[in-house]
């Protein structure tokens, strides 16, 4: 059985009390909290580390050198990679993104069909809007129904052999449904298109084997999976990374620069031009260490069990509308409550200690699709607990009734 | 009253109030005798952009004087509209030009200040001030 009173005295910044209140930190969709040693690590770095990488032969270089390789091996692991070298350091998913869309895309041509879902993060809509319209590709989207599920009837029409991508998230991040990937994948493989997959909202929920899962390409950031803000992870198959030109030129993805012509580096560097985010990049490794060492399967029993526990007491609450209820969902609660803004009861749930996030969550077309503006969105981490719930709900009862 | 005057008046209400619950509920209760916008003037143009909720602003000068008149669809938005336009409506240009509003620290809503914050009190004084620049000059 987890226990999250153990865990969360590793999180130092769970201790903060907003006047009166204990924070209650329900944003966790947005960016995760760090643990003690994630934040060591980054002191560390900074006292006894830092140097630039890659270049240098002198001690600190080495040594910073080496941990910054090690971090992409205990990225590797964590994904179940084959090769150390399809792991690309970014400085997040929507660099990762941008970086397949620029890149993979140059070897697209027009009349080619990229395909999106209708709930995809902003970033994952507006780099490949860019490519279609600089390349002349058609843009497709898997539609969703009133529960936030992607409707797959007509997907053997839509995948066809004119479409060279799927890019779908694994799971939404206003909705929290947990997308059928496997599934999608498979039938993008036997139309010979390649998959990437955004997974933002999910390896900080459960254990992905890229492997298995057989995508093609894979992007994450480190700050929602308990590492640094600015250093994501793009994962890529070796013979498409092999295949595809460089995204940005600079000093480290070259083998020979000449006045003439320049000769790229090999992979990973290739797609990492310049000084990169080398404490993030250290950092990072250290939380996915620390992420991996976990009971990750009763983790994963616990959040849902949180999910479960706070959508049957705000269901309490009267002219409370859930948005989002697939029947596989991560610990993602996003809802409405009649008669009130959602950036009103966002106010005054602040003022009572507790983070949630308001407004579009960057998923414009999925408020489109439901006729709304925005929601509420209380997203749970394995830190918090059934009492922070029971206050939430108090809170919120409280707020709507200032509200009404 | 003078603007000075009437955020002394405001800074005095607030005092009495020791919890967050009854600020807010005052703050709540000041945005249902907020002037209300003409429904004609509730278009695009006269919306103060943010992501957060919209606040429509629209400003006319009668004798002299700003007039301002709004609406907000979240309700704790419409009481720091309303809050503002209490004290800077039927005032001259100049004044609301100048007008520094000290009353938004001393009153603990610094939470509204930051000026990324959408639809935060900055952008809605900003709003004020620009229309009192635009109608400064019209007859």
């Amino acid at each position: 059985m987890f226990d999250p009173h153990i865990i969360r005295n590793q999180f130092p910044i769970l201790k903060t009390k907003l006047g009166n209140y204990p924070l209650i930190y329900f944003d966790n969709g947005a960016t995760s909290q760090k643990p003690q040693c994630v934040v060591d690590a980054i002191e560390e770095y900074y006292t006894k580390e830092n140097a630039n990488i890659h270049r240098g032969v002198h001690y600190l270089s080495q040594l910073a050198t080496e941990k910054y390789e090690t971090s992409r091996e205990i990225i590797r692991k964590f994904l179940g990679a084959k090769h150390i070298h399809e792991i690309i350091f970014t400085s997040g998913t929507t660099c990762g993104i941008n970086l397949v869309a620029s890149s993979f895309g140059k070897t697209l041509k027009a009349g080619d069909e990229i395909l999106i879902t209708q709930m995809e993060h902003h970033s994952n809509i507006v780099p490949w809007q860019m490519l279609a319209e600089e390349k002349k590709l058609i843009l497709k989207y898997i539609p969703i129904n009133a529960e936030g599920e992607l409707i797959l009837t007509n997907i053997n029409q839509v995948i066809n052999s004119k479409t060279k991508l799927v890019a779908l998230t694994h799971v939404s991040n206003a909705l929290g449904t947990v997308n059928p990937v496997d599934q999608i994948i498979e039938l993008a493989h036997k139309n010979g298109a390649k998959v990437l997959i955004d997974a933002a909202q999910s390896l900080q929920h459960f254990q992905v084997d890229v492997q298995k899962m057989d995508c093609d390409f894979l992007v994450f950031s480190g700050h929602k999976i308990f590492g640094p803000t600015g250093v994501g992870i793009l994962y890529g198959k070796e013979q498409l990374l092999n295949a595809m030109p460089p995204y940005q030129g600079g000093g480290d993805m070259i083998k020979t620069v000449t006045l003439e012509k320049t000769v790229y580096n090999s992979l990973p560097h290739k797609f990492e031009a310049g000084t990169p985010n080398i404490e993030g990049g250290i950092c990072l490794g250290k939380a996915i260490e620390w992420y991996s060492s976990l009971d990750l399967k009763s983790i994963a029993e616990y959040e849902h069990e949180l999910l479960i526990y706070a959508t049957k007491k705000i269901n309490e609450i009267e002219g409370v509308k859930i948005y989002g209820t697939a029947k596989n969902k991560s610990s993602i609660l996003s809802f409405l409550i009649a008669g009130t803004h959602p950036y009103d009861v966002g106010t005054l749930l602040n003022q009572q200690g507790i983070a949630v996030r308001t407004g579009h969550h960057c998923t414009q077309p999925i408020m489109d699709f439901f006729g709304i503006p925005g929601t509420i969105r209380a997203s749970f981490c394995f830190y918090n607990t059934k009492e922070e719930i029971d206050f939430f709900i108090d809170a919120l009862k409280r707020s709507v009734k200032m509200l009404k | 009253m003078s603007i000075a005057e009437k955020e002394n008046t405001i800074i005095e209400d607030f005092s009495i109030y020791q919890d967050w619950m009854e600020k807010y509920e005052y703050i709540i209760e000041l945005g249902k005798d907020l002037p209300l916008i003409d429904e004609k003037y509730k278009v695009e143009e006269n919306v103060i952009k943010g992501c957060q909720s919209t606040v429509w602003l629209y400003a006319e000068k009668a004798n002299g004087k700003i007039h301002f008149t709004a609406d907000a669809d979240a309700i704790i938005t419409k009481g720091l509209i309303a809050l503002l336009v209490s004290v800077l409506s039927d005032e001259k240009a100049d004044d609301i030009l100048n007008a520094e509003l000290k009353f938004i620290k001393e009153i603990g809503l610094q939470e509204h200040l930051s000026p990324t914050r959408s639809n935060g009190l900055v952008a809605m004084v900003k709003q004020m001030k620009l229309y009192a620049l635009a109608l400064k000059m019209k007859t």
